[in-house]
């Protein structure tokens, strides 16, 4: 009895099946830096509780398993990783892969909006400085791209904050909501939103940047090609070329870019929550740096990894509705 | 006598480093209603950049510089406002390109790449427009042609891809088709449908058409009258049955000698050298240094265009002392 | 001597590189000797905190009255060394590995890229913020570590360039001739691939640049010297009076950046003709 599974459907379980090994590789990474830190856990929990005598941190050591054979840690550690346990976070009691979660829905809120925001800009000026190819405009808009590619985000968001929180008052300067506030559904998710602007515009300031750029020099090429010819041949207005025959094209190593860059993004976000008070995997990072925090550190590698899989899958999916030519094999 | 399309003294040139490179020059013809009329020479000659500078077409990045008279019933062409420009393209003048596999868009369906003059030109609705698209693939011999709607240009084959081009531009009824290389890059064998194709959709929709090719066998089969173009100038230009019997201008006598020569695709084998680039055309004739009957006077002055025959005329000094071939 | 003053005509042909050339000569000589000539030392607390530009401070004083022109001018040493030397080690690894992938194809190609497509999925600054906390925070630790998270983009570009090369004809003959596979990859495919490669890593300084300074910003850099950054994050403390404090060194920060990314702009203008950016 045959029955065939589509296409499209094997090549997401492929692609699925690709976070084993990325897992496994980040995983092994993370204790072979452990192996090599100066000091291990035993240690830093010990100085972080105010210092301990030799034979308690020996006595801590037995209890975390420290003093078995490097091989022998390897292989606890690397079954803990795939069956989903990140051990524990000693400094604050709990389970690293739940601390780690209940930081992902804040993080993917700021992430999907400011590289929303920066893919839709992007492409828009994009196609505009194309379009206006060696015009003025195009030139002024290649020099502020040129300016915000240079800009460090993380002292950008603090300008920002200056500027909009401080000296007009129009936005909160940082956290996800108004601590203590007492809103309706609405009046809540109205004040995400505000807290939400600041953050998601100077997260996605460096990255409309980047697209602008992309898009104008892809969209240059595209519009050279002999089917935008044709299309003007066949009486098409130059409006519907760019934005419709053009930027359907152009758009393809845009997306494929961000879709390379989602892990670029979610390391900035670490500063740009951090400047913020954002709640989410960032901050959770400067948290556990300050803390010396490592367990909780290597579980955010783990599943920020994996969220970076994740997204750009996604995004390969998108690929493949803008261009019929890619066939998911 | 009625002209359709009247090009006078057309100049087309490209910004170089040294200066304007010329790719055309001074380049006089008309269509009369119904005609077919082929512009011949090889790659260079700049007959490809004629044909697109005649509705406008020619690529933005290059920054071409175009000068002279394109008037099509009459009507200017040349610096026609863009919009202006767009409205006459599709339903006065139609264009099919060389090269079918990279002329169609890869990211939209057949179809709608179909409906797309339909729907801007002749403001038919999204049913119409594809009511007209499967009679227009039809009428270039597409089977299957509902379903060609939804496919992409991928799923066809090369011949079916130049005959959706034909398609496309035949949507709006054009008056004029400009051809540019329509077989070039076709199989031999549907090289001959599509110009069959082509040639039976001319008469019964009554229109004229400027083939531009380097096959004289095309043009012997389909054209009634023939330009010859060499680096960017006319060289000759007649009835196809003279200028094959008759060729006044050395140049055309190579041609056709390199042409006769069977089993050869190399096709000016007989003709020693090559077309001279735009920044390196002598001040004479640019046939002149290829040219077994030059003599000092050639290299004086670009030969002024003369009559040779009864409508026929060339562009060469020694035109009456030459053997008819 | 004729082809290298046509190289520089070329690169200098715009304003924009002729202008970002300018700037990073300043900001290399302010690097080189400013600390000479001004030698007030950037950690003393010399006044009182929180001063405007005065005659005595030009660019007024920080939370602790520690003079802020000295530690820009130090702080230039720092960004200009950490960038340079990074973006030199991230390039290396990156040759090697692309190199070695490209050349010889197959298994190792695959086993390699693997591995580059790791470091590119893995977020980078988390990485990057991982490692230099499991070690001790020193500079040549920080330049290091932003080299080996850096590397990925210098293998992918170098690995396509000698896959291109490796099956030409010249590399054909180099064979025949009896060349080491060493041999022709150093001496005969390096110097023909180099001119992407040079932009690409001119633009990675830049990049390092950057990621210096969010680490020094969250007060990860070594602690014995000054860097922007870690003066960002000194003046972010009192961003809502003095919030100068945090701006200058940015703007510095923002001025290396763009002089960096404009000469390498320029430089692939006028090295890869065929990829000029129009």
């Amino acid at each position: 009895m045959a029955f065939s599974i589509p296409p499209f459907l094997q090549f997401m379980f492929r692609r699925v099946l690709q976070i084993i090994p990325v897992v496994i590789a980040i995983a092994a990474l993370n204790f072979l830096l452990l192996s090599l830190a100066p000091g291990d856990a035993a240690d830093v929990i010990s100085a972080n509780n105010g210092g301990a005598s030799a034979e308690e941190v020996q006595a801590l050591r037995e209890s975390l398993g420290l003093d078995r054979p490097m091989i022998v840690q390897f292989f606890s550690y690397m079954g803990g990783v795939l069956t989903l346990d990140l051990g524990q976070s000693y400094v604050r009691g709990m389970p690293v892969l739940d601390l780690v979660m209940s930081r992902v829905p804040a993080t993917l809120l700021l992430m999907v909006t400011s590289l929303a925001l920066a893919v839709l800009a992007g492409i828009l000026l994009g196609i505009l400085s194309s379009t206006r190819y060696g015009s003025l405009l195009d030139r002024v808009m290649s020099i502020i791209s040129l300016l915000l590619y240079s800009t460090p985000h993380f002292w950008l968001a603090l300008m920002m904050i200056v500027f909009f929180s401080v000296h007009l008052g129009l936005l909160p300067s940082g956290n996800i909501a108004t601590i203590g506030g007492d809103f309706s559904f609405l009046g809540r998710v109205w004040d995400v939103f505000v807290h939400l602007i600041l953050p998601a515009v100077t997260m996605a300031m460096f990255y409309i940047a980047v697209y602008m750029r992309l898009m104008r020099s892809s969209m240059l090429e595209v519009l050279d090609l002999d089917y935008i010819t044709a299309a003007r041949a066949r009486g098409a207005s130059e409006k519907k070329i760019a934005y419709s025959h053009a930027a359907r094209n152009a758009l393809l190593p845009v997306v494929t870019l961000a879709g390379v860059q989602i892990g670029h993004a979610l390391g900035g976000s670490v500063l740009i929550e951090t400047v913020f008070g954002w709640p989410g995997l960032g901050r959770l990072v400067y948290e556990s740096l300050l803390e010396r925090d490592t367990n909780t550190l290597m579980g955010i590698l783990v599943v920020s990894s994996v969220l970076v899989i994740v997204v750009s899958l996604c995004i390969d999916l998108v690929c493949g509705l803008l261009d019929p030519r890619i066939v998911h094999k | 006598m009625t002209s359709l399309l009247t090009v006078k003294s057309l100049c087309v040139g490209f910004p170089g480093k040294r200066g304007v490179l010329p790719a055309v020059e001074d380049l006089d013809f008309h269509i009369a209603p119904g005609e077919t009329l082929a512009i011949v020479g090889e790659s260079g000659s700049g007959k490809s950049t004629a044909a697109l500078s005649i509705p406008g077409l020619l690529s933005r990045s290059s920054r071409p510089v175009v000068s002279g008279s394109v008037r099509f019933e009459g009507q200017e062409m040349l610096n026609m406002p863009d919009r202006k420009l767009a409205r006459m393209r599709g339903p006065d003048v139609g264009m099919i390109f060389q090269d079918p596999s990279t002329s169609l868009n890869p990211v939209f369906t057949i179809g709608r790449q179909i409906c797309e003059p339909l729907r801007t030109h002749m403001g038919l609705d999204a049913r119409a427009a594809e009511a007209r698209a499967i009679e227009l693939l039809e009428l270039v011999k597409v089977s299957a042609p509902e379903q060609r709607l939804a496919q992409y240009p991928h799923n066809l084959s090369g011949g079916m891809r130049q005959r959706v081009m034909i398609a496309i531009a035949l949507a709006c009824s054009p008056r004029l088709l400009i051809a540019d290389e329509p077989t070039t890059a076709l199989d031999v064998t549907v090289q001959a449908q599509v110009l069959r194709l082509i040639s039976g959709l001319q008469k019964s929709l009554g229109m004229a058409v400027l083939l531009i090719t380097h096959d004289l066998g095309v043009v012997w089969e389909t054209a009634d009258r023939v330009i010859v173009m060499y680096a960017g100038r006319k060289v000759e230009e007649g009835p196809v049955r003279r200028i094959l019997s008759q060729p006044s201008h050395p140049y055309t006598e190579g041609l056709l000698r390199a042409a006769r020569k069977e089993g050869r695709d190399g096709f000016l084998t007989e003709i020693p050298g090559v077309v001279p680039p735009p920044h390196q055309r002598p001040p004479g004739c640019a046939f002149e240094p290829r040219c077994a009957r030059a003599i000092a006077a050639c290299r004086a002055a670009v030969p002024a265009i003369r009559s040779t025959g009864p409508g026929q005329v060339a562009a060469c000094i020694r035109a009456e002392e030459g053997q008819p071939a | 001597m004729s082809r290298s003053s046509d190289f520089l005509r070329r690169l200098f042909s715009s304003w924009t590189t002729a202008l970002g050339a300018v700037l990073l000569f300043i900001i290399v000589v302010a690097a080189i000797f400013g600390p000479i000539v001004y030698t007030v030392d950037p950690f003393e607390m010399l006044g009182r905190p929180a001063q405007l530009p005065s005659a005595r401070f030009p660019l007024g004083t920080d939370v602790s009255g520690r003079d802020i022109l000295a530690g820009i001018l130090n702080g230039a040493r720092v960004s200009l060394i950490v960038g340079l030397a990074a973006s030199l080690g991230a390039t290396l690894i990156g040759i090697v590995i692309g190199a070695l992938s490209g050349y010889f194809g197959g298994l190792i190609d695959d086993t390699l890229m693997r591995i580059t497509d790791f470091f590119l999925t893995v977020p980078n600054f988390v990485l990057l913020l991982v490692i230099v906390s499991v070690f001790t925070s020193t500079i040549e630790v920080i330049t290091l570590a932003i080299a080996f998270v850096s590397w990925p983009s210098v293998a992918r570009l170098v690995r396509s360039e000698f896959a291109s090369h490796a099956s030409r004809e010249y590399v054909h003959a180099c064979r025949g001739l009896g060349m080491s596979h060493m041999e022709i990859m150093g001496r005969q495919i390096l110097p023909n691939v180099m001119a992407p490669i040079i932009v690409v890593s001119s633009l990675m300084v830049a990049s390092a640049i950057l990621t210096e300074a969010g680490l020094s910003f969250l007060g990860l850099s070594d602690p014995d010297i000054v860097s922007w950054g870690y003066m960002i994050g000194v003046g972010r403390t009192v961003l809502r009076s003095a919030w100068w404090m945090a701006a200058i060194p940015g703007v510095m920060i923002v001025l290396a950046v763009l002089a960096i990314n404009l000469v390498g702009e320029g430089l692939n203008d006028a090295l890869n003709p065929r990829m000029r950016q129009r």
